[in-house]
């Protein structure tokens, strides 16, 4: 056994160890570390101890270290600067950068294949043939390329939707004319690799553009609350495109690593579906956002407002009370105040916790990175289950821009289109105060019975600004 | 069928590893609570950066004149750091948020 082989058997092992610790509160740091020790040895020993089949190494070394340093110094910068409440966002676009990548190392194999077999086969027959290149190789080229493509576009579009950048758009028939791309993308494959048609180059080109535009339809009609499955759907894309490459290079840490990532991905997109209680066809194919828009009229009945100094007063006397953090505290940034408020709180007397749904945030667990973020301690939050046994003995729930994971339609209305979805069981307490930015719906595009509610009372304005005056008012109290 | 049949052969053990691979990546995550599917996603998204590896190769075999190939991999090569370097930070730095408090 080689050197190198030994390394990639380390790394392959680091990455199934990584994987596994990041799944347990206590050692996901830990195997973070882990995993991304594993994958510098990895890179080291391919640099300089990578032979391809004539035995000749590596050259370019000067390319490669610009490569790795440019990029090394750019990720750290943007993973390093960017706020806690962007993370979404970024995960997507270092997703992307993954899935173009492989694009990238799919192009210059086919390059590479092409022009070789070409040379050696144009003088004797007068025209261009590829029908001696390997089958496999190329199959496994564009399979690479596809995937590759279809992630990188797809990463692009949830990058720029989650930053507000692209907005939802969709038209009449957009699924059936996303199913004849990829239809048009599997023929011409199944085309190119039969017949090496003489126009193999140009239909390789031809698929690598219809990716792209699947990748962009796929992603685009999909609304901001089930962008986080997609993102880890296109995180398993990616995977099984890494794992292309390591078919095609017969490179055993590749192959690990980016079967593994595939299949993780996929079972934590599944994961994700069932906390939201959506099933995957659902999220794809449902343009949930679409339909539920004309659902939603005007408002309801009678809402009441209270104040900021009513809000002070209520929450200064209260002796038990509870916080729902929601997209609107991640959006205002508001964890900091919040923790303020919560331990001035806590000096009244009170006894203030948490209520996390598994969806509130971004993304799901971005709320408890949120609040970890602000100093949070891991005992005041609760999970949506012990959360609802408690809301009956609590005197004041204070929603900070949740609304759907608060809205009792998806207990009650079976015509709703969040039936079904768990939800956190506000209304059971003695009074809640909702804060939001107005009374426009949440994601799911929905009213919410809760704010008419008698015993709610609304709280209009930003999630940080609020909780500011809040904490000046009860400071005077 | 034969065809298959020799391929399958001759891949045997790549086979191997993938089946196996895809059956261990369901199990290592398969009691993940929802507090930790963020810091998971983006660690595994680190980790497929592996496809660097893949890109570095490309970039090592390219010949010196052909710049179409160097440039594209010299691309492949930043963008796949970019998803490395940046996956893991970004995860670390996510992960540090929960260590903190204890």
């Amino acid at each position: 056994m080689s050197l190198l082989s030994f390394i990639y058997l380390l790394g392959s092992v680091s990455f199934i160890l990584g994987l596994k610790m990041l799944s347990d509160p206590a050692k996901a740091r830990k195997g973070n570390l882990i995993a991304a020790a594993g994958m510098a040895l990895s890179i080291i020993g391919t640099i300089f101890l990578y032979r391809d089949d004539e035995g000749n190494e590596l050259h370019n070394y000067g390319w490669i270290f610009g490569g790795i340093i440019l990029g090394g110094i750019i990720g750290t910068l943007a993973a390093k600067k960017i706020k806690m409440t962007a993370m979404p966002e970024m995960v997507s676009l270092f997703n992307g950068m993954g899935g173009a990548c492989a694009m990238l190392i799919s192009i210059v194999e086919f390059r590479h294949l092409t022009a070789s077999f070409a040379i050696d086969t144009y003088s004797d027959r007068g025209f261009v043939f590829f029908s001696t290149i390997p089958g496999g190789e190329l199959l496994i080229i564009m399979l690479g390329m596809i995937i590759g493509t279809v992630s990188f576009a797809g990463s692009i579009i949830a990058w720029g939707k989650l930053n507000g950048k692209i907005k939802d758009f969709s038209f009449r028939g957009q699924h059936i004319f996303n199913l004849v791309v990829l239809a048009v993308i599997t023929l011409l494959t199944i085309y190119i690799l039969c017949c090496r048609p003489e126009e193999t180059i140009l239909f390789f080109y031809t698929v690598l553009v219809l990716s792209v535009v699947y990748g962009v339809l796929f992603v685009l009609p999909i609304g901001g609350a089930d962008m986080p499955v997609v993102i880890s759907l296109l995180n398993s894309f990616t995977g099984v495109a890494a794992a292309c490459g390591g078919f095609l290079y017969d490179n055993p840490v590749m192959l690990t690593g980016g079967i593994l990532v595939g299949a993780a991905g996929t079972l934590l997109t599944i994961l994700m579906c069932k906390a939201m209680n959506r099933s995957l066809k659902n999220v794809l194919i449902g343009s949930f956002g679409a339909q539920a828009a004309k659902v939603a009229a005007g408002p309801q009945g009678n809402y009441k407002q209270i104040t900021i100094a009513d809000t002070a007063v209520v929450m200064a006397y209260a002796s038990k009370i509870i916080i729902v953090p929601g997209y609107g505290l991640a959006v205002a940034q508001a964890q900091h105040a919040c923790h303020e408020l919560e331990k001035l709180l806590e000096e009244k007397g009170a006894n203030v916790m948490y209520a996390i749904h598994p969806v509130a945030g971004r993304m799901p667990g971005h709320m408890n990175v949120l609040l970890a973020e602000a100093d949070v301690s891991y005992d005041k939050l609760m999970e949506m289950e012990q959360a609802n046994e408690v809301f009956k003995n609590t005197d004041v729930v204070l929603v900070l821009g949740a609304n759907d994971v608060v809205n009792p339609a998806a207990k009650k209305d079976p015509a709703s289109p969040i039936y079904g979805m768990p939800i956190l069981e506000v209304e059971e307490a003695k009074m809640v105060i909702v804060n939001k930015r107005s009374m426009k719906p949440g994601y799911a595009g929905i009213e919410n019975d809760l704010f008419f509610q008698p015993k709610t009372s609304m709280l209009f304005g930003d999630a940080k600004a609020v909780l500011q005056q809040l904490i000046a008012e009860i400071k005077t109290l | 069928m034969d065809t298959i049949f020799d391929w399958i052969a001759l891949h045997q053990q790549i086979i191997y590893i993938v089946v196996l691979s895809v059956f261990l990546g369901i199990e290592v995550i398969g009691r993940v609570p929802s507090v930790l599917h963020t810091p998971l996603m983006s660690g595994a998204n680190a980790i497929h950066g592996v496809v660097v590896i893949g890109a570095i190769i490309v970039m090592g075999k390219a010949e010196q004149g052909n710049y179409a190939a160097l440039v594209l991999g010299f691309l492949a090569v930043v963008l796949g750091t970019l998803n490395v370097v940046g996956g893991f930070v970004v995860t670390d730095r996510m992960l540090e948020m929960f260590k903190k408090k204890k």
